[in-house]
Order: structure tokens, then C-alpha cells, then sequence
């Protein structure tokens, strides 16, 4: 036993220092989580008078027959897929530019850290504004290029609603992906390239063959946050559409919003929260499990 | 009197892992002691088990009467130069030399006191209020050197202090170490690949391998009597030369070398000889064991000649020191071997054997 | 000195592959800066400028205001000196918890170290959507509504996650001879923490405490759902406010300008930082 003290000492210590961290960690991430888990065997809103009855799983009962669930459901995942792969091409071309050389590219790099920078709810506005059915410039410019004869509604239209918080959410999060990419691309010795270019092969082969395995990693990784934030969209849609028109644009996040918020209905409301949070645990897990083996993968080559 | 003693120390991280196996030592005031062998001898754990950084699995360190096996590293009152200086960047000279005794509410009278008297032994007066990125190498050494010797400890400990030196400075730091350290009483564990260090600064050497010790005995003795094959072989330079002869009747032979072997070294049929390139002459006395062969490699180093000597059926090489102005004619030279001073090994076990 | 020149700026012509990066540069920073651009030119012009078809893309002195900044008044100052409390106070309770469990996890071998860490990544990629109801049940309980308290600690706990991955990869790249050598100087694990090991990463903690104060800044659904008193209001939600306050005539000048004055703060941040926020996006999420 008292072979070990130092070492104990250090340990409490160690425990000492990270406690702190971990209660708030667990305050504000695990309680919420395991509350909800124990209010969805509730019901609990305006038809008892917000107070709580166990009521068993009677309320993921009504999630299963809930169309409206359903349809965010769907809706998330279309915004979730779209947004990703979209921001996955353009960040890698972005990614691929500041890679090169060129006069200025320490501003460039700055100016597109500006979009990830501002608050999303401020920009949703902007955004708003921009695709605005009257004095939009979207429309405007549209019309002077003479793609559109007349202005066309955009936000009051479900799928141009929906292409234009895409637009948005690329515009907002494409430069994370960027900085990502952008060290992974990095990371690439230089000598894989000219070696490659002596064997005869195009950059477009070296980009196939060597950029883009060698920085799977990093697009996994991108993917994996990406996935989760996107997944969650709240607040672009809250300021942009509100969900509509007519749910057309509604997203889990909003809806559970609406469930807590406007239809005070808290026991059906954590249950949306507990099949959310399921579905994107299982989600990460299986990008976890990907990324695991890509790592694997990408040692194993070199 | 003792003042630092290891007791049976051992160190194991992993089942097969055990870079400190059973080591016991002491060193006493004013003694010198160098722990000396190869990267990964396990004579920096050692020095970590001492300083108190890394807990022994077994054994005890103490200092005087004082078990301190458990004791923190802080409070063992031992001061530790490193390889790499850790000098805390952000903090002046002058600062990174007083922080152990601010640590140690030493009233800050005596503190610029003793900073004065130790910046002005090392010749650090005028640096003490820059920060270590903008000093020397040897100035940060200087430092590292400096924070030791203010806190007055029990002990020094010094992780290879000379190691990130270039070759012309540090003889010179090797010689201000010697008169340092020389100058107080305190005893000293200096850690080293370096056999010239080991051999210049010390009162005593440990030479280690594998987590034991191989020898422990003043310098002088570690070269006239290394207690294995591998202590001879790591010890001097040139290396040693080492000769595999079959024994018989007290005659041993390699290829056409015959020599009378020394009594004492029992009965057996191979016995190893050791022979440092210096105690063999070019000139045949007549008086010692000669040997024939031809030359295949001369290095000149200005101050003496190293002449490579392949003999026998060509398969075996003996590498003589003979003075720079020596000439001879032709390949094929004779050589002999200094009788007295030759060492024996046992094939098997390496171990010196003793002529009696 | 001998002056070298890249012959492809002063005498040939530039070849296919820069001019494609340049139109790539081009198009890259016009589709960054086009919708700030385009807020900054709304918030300057006038409502009738602004209600003009087709769109007015250079408008002359008469159409130019300040007005909607005005309009703005010293209410919106009031916002920003809001969300710049919630954010600097949370932005500095992160690194006061989060450093030390940072180094805790970086170098002190505790027991379930890679637990502790496997959960804090998984924490980060939860949506706050998922955590706002149980907060909320929380914030009513304690009866902390309308206290900047319901935000301060959420924010500190949303950028936890963050703030210990980049701050424990910082703190492992250190030399480890320098804690070895506090040790021996007698400096106990938090002395060393406070003396050595903190101000050798001050950059390490600037680069973090940017992340987390852009990130407390922009937050939205906790400062939409546990702040109701208007003057309370962060940055974010004031401004969305504004966007939903009038049924009938959406306001868009005043919006522009409340866009243009809320995302300030952040552009200088940007300008003045770009390269450790680089640093600590990359850090974050690569040593993840």
C-alpha cells in the first residue's frame, strides 16, 4: 500500500482537478437526457393540467401513428443529407485552393472563417432577406440574368423553402469543413505527390489516389460533426421559415420546440427528445465504427 | 558516512518491462558517482527513482537515516539538472534560479543573496533578468546548473547535463563541473552514455546494463579491471580488442597464435582475451607474445595511429594504437602484446577471470 | 540582394491551372462575403431604396441613411453589452474548470481517463435541442429564469467538451521535463498548474477562449427559452425579435443594421485571430 502513495497522490488529485468539469458536464448534458427518458413514461400537458401521470409508453404509442413526427423526421433527414454532401464538394474545393500557394492567402483564409463565425439566428435573417419574395436579391439578380421572367416565391414554396435554408446552412457551415479538410490536406507530404507524378500519373489520378484517401479520415471526422449539428438545425429554420410553410421545412429540433413550447405538452415532448437522441446515437456510433476502420485503414497503406 | 543509499531497487512498468532490477548503492558525501551504459540501461529510470519522479515497485532510497521512498519529489530536498535544462520560459534567469526557494518561504534577502553569490560563481550576472529563449545553449545550461546549486540540497542529480552541448563546449562545462562540484560536499549522481565524462568527473562509476549494475569501482579501476567482457568492451576507446582462444594444457590458441596462459583461470576449453589496442606494439620485444598478420587499415588521428592488423586464417582483426611518427615497411608487421596487461573473460559468462 | 521574380507574374502569360485558382479565389470569397456585403448595403440605404424594383445595387447620396442604426438606439447597445457578459463570463468559468481537468486528463493518469474522454466527444455532438427541456425543468425549479445564471452555466458546459480536447492536446505536446523539473523545485500539482504549466499556454487558452466566446455568443434556443425579460435579451434573439416584431411591414433596414452591428464583434474577432482559430477548430476535432 504504501509502495503506491506518489502515485495515489496524483490520482486524487487528478480526480481532484476534474470533477468540477464532469458535474457541470453531467448538470447540463446527462441529467436532461436521463430526465427525459423518465418524463416520456409521463404524460404530462394541458389535458392534466401539467401535472404528470404515469402513463407507461403510451406516449411513444402515439409517436409511432404521429404523421407530423414523421414528416420533420423526414424533413431533417433530407436537409441533413443534402446539406452534408453539398458542403462536403465545395469544402473540399475551398479546402483544395487555400492548399495552393498564391498572393493574399492569408486574408483569403480569413474572410471565409466569416460565415462559421456569425451567429446563425442573426444570419437567418440575412438570408431571409436575401431570398425575400418582393425586394429579394435572389430574385433580382435571377431576373436580370434572365433565368426568371417574373419573381418567384421562396420561402412560402416547400421545396425552394427548403433549397434556400440548404443554401443557407452551406453558406454558414461549409468553411468548418474547409479548415478540416484543409489540415488533413496539409498533412500530406509532398514527395507522395512528385513521387506519383514520376510514375506518370495526372493530378486528377493524384487527386483519386492519394488526396482523397489519404484525408478520409478528415472527411469522416467532418461528417461526424456535421451530422450531429445538422441533425439538431434549430435555430437558421426558427429565423428562416419558423418550419413552414405548412411543416414543409420543419425539423425535429423545431418541432420538439413546438411540442415543449407552444403545446406545453412535456411528456410527449421528452419522448421526441429520447427517440432523437437514439437515433442519432446510433447514427455517430456507426460514423465512430467507419472512421475507427478508415483510421486503420490509412496506417495500414503507408 | 553514507549519505545516500539505495536498497534493492526495482522498477517494473510492464510484466516484461523492468528497466531497474535489483540495484543497491550508496554515495557518500563528496563522492562523485557516475551512472554510466548504454540508452536504455536503465540509468535514467534510476535517477527518476531517486528524484522521487517515478515510484520504485520495490526497494527503498534513502537519504541519512530518512526513508523518503515516499516521499515527493519536492520535498526530498534534491536538486535535478536535465538534459534538456526545463528552464520555465516565461520566467526570467533570475526567477526560474529562485523558484524552489520562493517555493520554500526562504526570506527574499537571502534569496537575491544566494542568486548573487551563484550567478556570480557561473559568470550568469549579467543575463539575470532574461528570459532562456534568448540564451545559449551554454547559458542555459549555466542556468539549469545554477538552480541546482542555489538550493543548497541533499543531493544532485544530473540527467546527462552535457548531452545538447556542442563537442568544443562542453570540455569546457566538463571542466567548470569538475571544479563546482569539486568545491562542495554534497553527494552527486551524474547520469552518462559518455565514457569520457564518467571517467573525468567521477569519484565513482556505475557501469549499468539491463537494469544491473556491471561494476561499480573508481574509474581507474573500471579500465584496468573491467569486472566483464561487456564493462571492457564499453569502457576506453578504441574499444578493446577481444580474442577467442581454445585452451589447452595451459597453451592458448587462435589460428597460429600460441600463448602461454596465466595460472588460474582453471580448467577449461575456451577462455576469451581481452587487449586494449594501446597495450600492443608494432615493434616485436622478443619478450612478449608476438603475433603476424597484414595491415589493412591505417587511421591517422594526428596524435596517434590506429593500424587494423588482420592475421590468422583472415577471418580474425586486432586494431593496435602505436605513436603517429612510427613507420614500417610492407604489409605484413608483427605484434606484440603486453603481457601484464591483458585481461581474461570467460567465454560463457563474460565474467573477468582472475590470474593468480 | 539579388530580387527574384516568379516569371509567371512579370513576363508569360498565367497558365490555365492559376487562372483557374484565381477565378476558384474569386468565387470562393465572393460566395462568403456576398450575404455580409449585401446586409451592409441594406442597412445604409433608405426604406424607399430599399423597396425600389429592380433592385438598387449602387445607390446615390439621397438614398443613403444612417437612420436604421439610429432607429437602433442605445437599446441594442444595452444587447451587445448582454451577450458580451454572458459570453466573457462563460467564456472565463470554461477555462477555469476546463483547464485543469484538461491537464488532469493530459497528464495524471487517473483511472477511467479514456471513459471520461470517450464521453466528453460524445457530449459535444449532442443538439442542444435535446438538453433544453430538461434545463428548463431545471431553470423553473431553482427559479433561476430571467438570470443570466440559466445561461452562464450552459454555455460553460457546451463549450467544455471543446475547450478540454484542445486544451489536453496542447498540454501533452508540452516538454515533460519542465514538470518533472516544478516537481523538484517543490511546486505541489496545482502550484505547477497555476506557476508553470498555465502561463506557458496562455496562447493555447486565447485560442480556446475565442472558440468558446463565439460559440456563447451565437447560442440561440437556451437564450431564446430561459431569458423572456426583453432587456435581458443576447444579441441573437434581440435581433430575431426585431425580424418577427411587425406582422405587417417587415422591417428589413433596421434587421440589416441590427445584422451588421450583432456580427461586428465576431468579424473583428475573425480579423484579429483567424490563425488560432484555425488552430483551434483543427485541434478539437482531429485529436477527437
Amino acid at each position: 500500500m504504501t509502495q503506491d502513495t506518489l502515485r495515489q497522490r496524483d490520482q486524487r488529485t487528478g480526480w481532484f482537478l476534474v470533477i468540477p468539469a464532469l458535474l457541470i458536464l453531467l448538470l447540463v448534458f446527462a441529467y436532461p437526457i436521463l430526465r427525459a427518458f423518465w418524463l416520456s413514461l409521463f404524460t404530462q400537458n394541458l389535458g392534466t393540467q401539467l401535472q404528470a401521470e404515469f402513463t407507461g409508453l403510451t406516449n411513444y404509442g402515439r409517436l409511432v401513428g404521429d404523421s407530423r413526427f414523421w414528416q420533420s423526421l423526414g424533413n431533417t433527414t433530407i436537409f441533413t443529407v443534402l446539406s452534408i454532401i453539398v458542403e462536403l464538394v465545395i469544402g473540399l474545393a475551398f479546402a483544395l485552393i487555400l492548399n495552393q500557394t498564391f498572393r493574399g492567402r492569408g486574408l483569403v483564409r480569413t474572410i471565409t472563417l466569416i460565415p462559421w463565425a456569425l451567429p446563425t439566428a442573426v444570419m437567418g435573417l440575412a438570408w431571409a432577406w436575401i431570398f425575400n419574395d418582393q425586394f429579394g436579391v435572389v430574385n433580382d439578380l435571377l431576373l436580370r440574368l434572365g433565368i426568371l421572367e417574373t419573381g418567384i416565391t421562396w420561402l412560402g414554396e416547400p421545396t425552394r423553402a427548403m433549397f434556400a435554408l440548404i443554401f443557407a446552412d452551406v453558406w454558414k457551415t461549409t468553411p468548418f469543413i474547409a479548415i478540416l479538410l484543409l489540415a488533413g490536406l496539409q498533412s500530406i507530404p509532398k514527395d507522395l505527390y512528385e513521387a506519383h507524378a514520376i510514375d506518370g500519373a495526372s493530378p486528377v489520378q493524384s487527386f483519386w489516389q492519394i488526396t482523397l484517401p489519404l484525408i478520409a479520415p478528415q472527411i469522416l471526422i467532418a461528417l461526424l460533426f456535421r451530422f450531429a449539428q445538422s441533425f439538431g438545425i434549430f435555430d437558421l429554420v426558427q429565423v428562416m421559415t419558423g418550419g413552414g410553410p405548412a411543416g414543409a421545412t420543419e425539423t425535429v429540433s423545431i418541432y420538439i420546440y413546438a411540442m415543449v413550447r407552444r403545446y406545453l405538452d412535456f411528456g410527449y415532448g421528452a419522448a421526441l427528445v429520447v427517440v432523437t437522441f437514439l437515433i442519432l446515437v446510433v447514427a455517430i456510433a456507426l460514423t465512430a465504427f467507419l472512421l475507427a476502420r478508415a483510421r486503420i485503414n490509412v496506417s495500414g497503406e503507408r | 558516512m553514507p549519505l545516500l543509499t539505495l536498497e534493492n531497487l526495482r522498477k517494473q512498468f510492464a510484466p516484461d518491462v523492468i528497466p531497474v532490477k535489483d540495484i543497491s548503492l550508496t554515495v557518500a558525501d563528496g563522492e562523485f558517482l557516475t551512472l554510466l551504459g548504454p540508452s536504455g540501461c536503465g540509468k535514467s529510470t534510476l535517477l527518476r527513482l531517486i528524484a522521487g519522479l517515478d515510484q520504485p515497485t520495490q526497494g527503498q532510497v534513502k537519504v541519512g537515516e530518512t526513508d523518503l521512498t515516499t516521499t515527493p519529489p519536492g520535498d526530498r530536498n534534491m536538486a535535478m539538472v536535465f538534459q534538456s535544462y526545463a528552464l520555465y520560459p516565461h520566467m526570467t534567469v533570475a526567477e526560474n534560479i529562485s523558484a524552489a526557494l520562493k517555493i520554500r518561504k526562504i526570506p527574499s534577502m537571502e534569496i537575491r543573496q544566494r542568486i548573487g553569490e551563484v550567478a556570480d560563481k557561473l559568470g550568469l550576472t549579467h543575463l539575470l533578468d532574461r528570459k532562456p529563449g534568448k540564451l545559449s545553449g551554454g547559458q542555459r545550461q549555466r542556468v539549469a546548473l545554477a538552480r541546482a546549486l542555489v538550493r543548497n540540497p541533499d543531493v544532485f542529480l544530473l540527467d546527462e547535463p552535457l548531452s545538447n552541448l556542442d563537442a568544443l563546449l562542453r570540455e569546457q562545462v566538463r571542466e567548470e563541473l569538475k571544479h563546482i562540484f569539486n568545491a562542495q560536499k554534497k553527494p552527486v549522481v551524474y547520469v552518462t552514455h559518455d565514457q569520457t565524462e564518467a571517467m573525468t568527473l567521477s569519484s565513482k562509476v556505475a557501469v549499468l546494463l539491463d537494469g544491473r549494475i556491471q561494476q561499480l569501482d573508481p574509474p581507474s579501476r573500471i579500465y584496468t579491471h573491467p569486472a566483464n567482457r561487456f564493462v571492457a568492451g564499453f569502457v576506453g576507446s578504441p574499444q578493446m580488442n577481444f580474442l577467442a582462444l581454445q585452451s589447452q594444457g595451459g597453451v592458448g590458441t587462435l589460428g597460429t597464435l600460441k600463448l602461454p596462459l596465466p595460472n588460474g583461470l582453471g580448467d577449461r576449453p575456451t577462455v576469451d582475451l581481452g587487449v586494449r589496442p594501446e597495450d600492443i606494439y608494432l615493434t616485436p620485444t622478443g619478450e612478449e607474445p608476438t603475433l603476424k598478420g597484414k595491415v589493412t587499415l591505417v587511421e591517422n588521428f594526428g596524435r596517434e595511429q590506429l593500424v587494423t592488423v588482420q592475421f590468422g586464417e583472415g577471418s580474425s582483426k586486432i586494431r593496435a594504437v602505436i605513436p603517429p611518427e612510427q613507420e614500417w615497411s610492407g604489409d605484413h608487421v608483427g605484434l606484440s602484446l603486453k603481457a601484464a596487461k591483458m585481461h581474461w573473460f570467460d567465454s560463457k559468462t563474460g565474467d573477468r577471470l582472475s590470474p593468480t | 540582394m539579388l530580387k527574384v521574380q516568379s516569371p509567371t507574374t512579370t513576363k508569360t502569360l498565367i497558365s490555365p491551372g492559376r487562372l483557374l485558382l484565381w477565378v476558384g479565389v474569386i468565387l470562393m470569397v465572393g460566395f462568403c462575403l456576398a450575404p455580409v456585403l449585401w446586409q451592409l448595403l441594406t442597412s445604409f440605404k433608405t426604406n424607399a431604396a430599399i423597396s425600389t424594383i429592380p433592385t438598387i445595387y449602387w445607390p446615390n447620396w439621397n438614398q443613403l441613411t444612417a437612420a436604421h442604426y439610429i432607429g437602433l438606439g442605445g437599446e441594442f447597445l444595452r444587447y451587445m453589452g448582454n451577450s458580451f457578459f454572458v459570453s466573457f463570463i462563460s467564456t472565463c468559468l470554461c477555462l477555469v474548470v476546463g483547464a485543469p481537468a484538461a491537464y488532469s486528463l493530459a497528464r495524471l493518469k487517473i483511472p477511467g481517463e479514456n471513459i471520461i474522454l470517450g464521453l466528453i466527444l460524445i457530449v459535444s455532438l449532442f443538439p442542444y435541442v435535446l438538453l433544453f427541456l430538461g434545463l428548463l425543468e431545471i431553470v423553473k425549479a431553482v427559479g433561476i429564469g430571467n438570470n443570466y445564471i440559466a445561461l452562464i452555466v450552459p454555455y460553460t458546459a457546451i463549450n467544455l467538451p471543446l475547450t478540454i480536447l484542445v486544451l489536453r492536446s496542447f498540454f501533452q505536446q508540452l516538454p515533460k521535463d519542465l514538470e518533472d523539473s516544478a516537481k523538484m523545485d517543490g511546486y505541489n500539482t496545482v502550484a505547477m498548474l497555476q506557476h508553470i504549466v498555465l502561463p506557458m499556454t496562455i496562447p493555447a487558452l486565447v485560442t480556446t477562449g475565442i472558440l468558446t466566446f463565439i460559440f456563447a455568443w451565437n447560442e440561440f434556443i437556451f437564450a431564446l427559452t430561459f431569458i423572456t425579460r426583453p432587456e435581458m435579451e443576447t444579441i441573437p434573439v434581440a435581433v430575431a425579435k426585431i425580424g418577427g416584431a411587425s406582422v405587417f411591414e417587415i422591417p428589413y433596414g433596421p434587421i440589416a443594421a441590427a445584422t451588421v452591428l450583432g456580427t461586428i464583434p465576431l468579424v473583428i474577432l475573425v480579423l484579429l485571430f483567424q490563425r488560432r482559430i484555425v488552430q483551434g477548430i483543427t485541434a478539437g476535432a482531429v485529436k477527437g
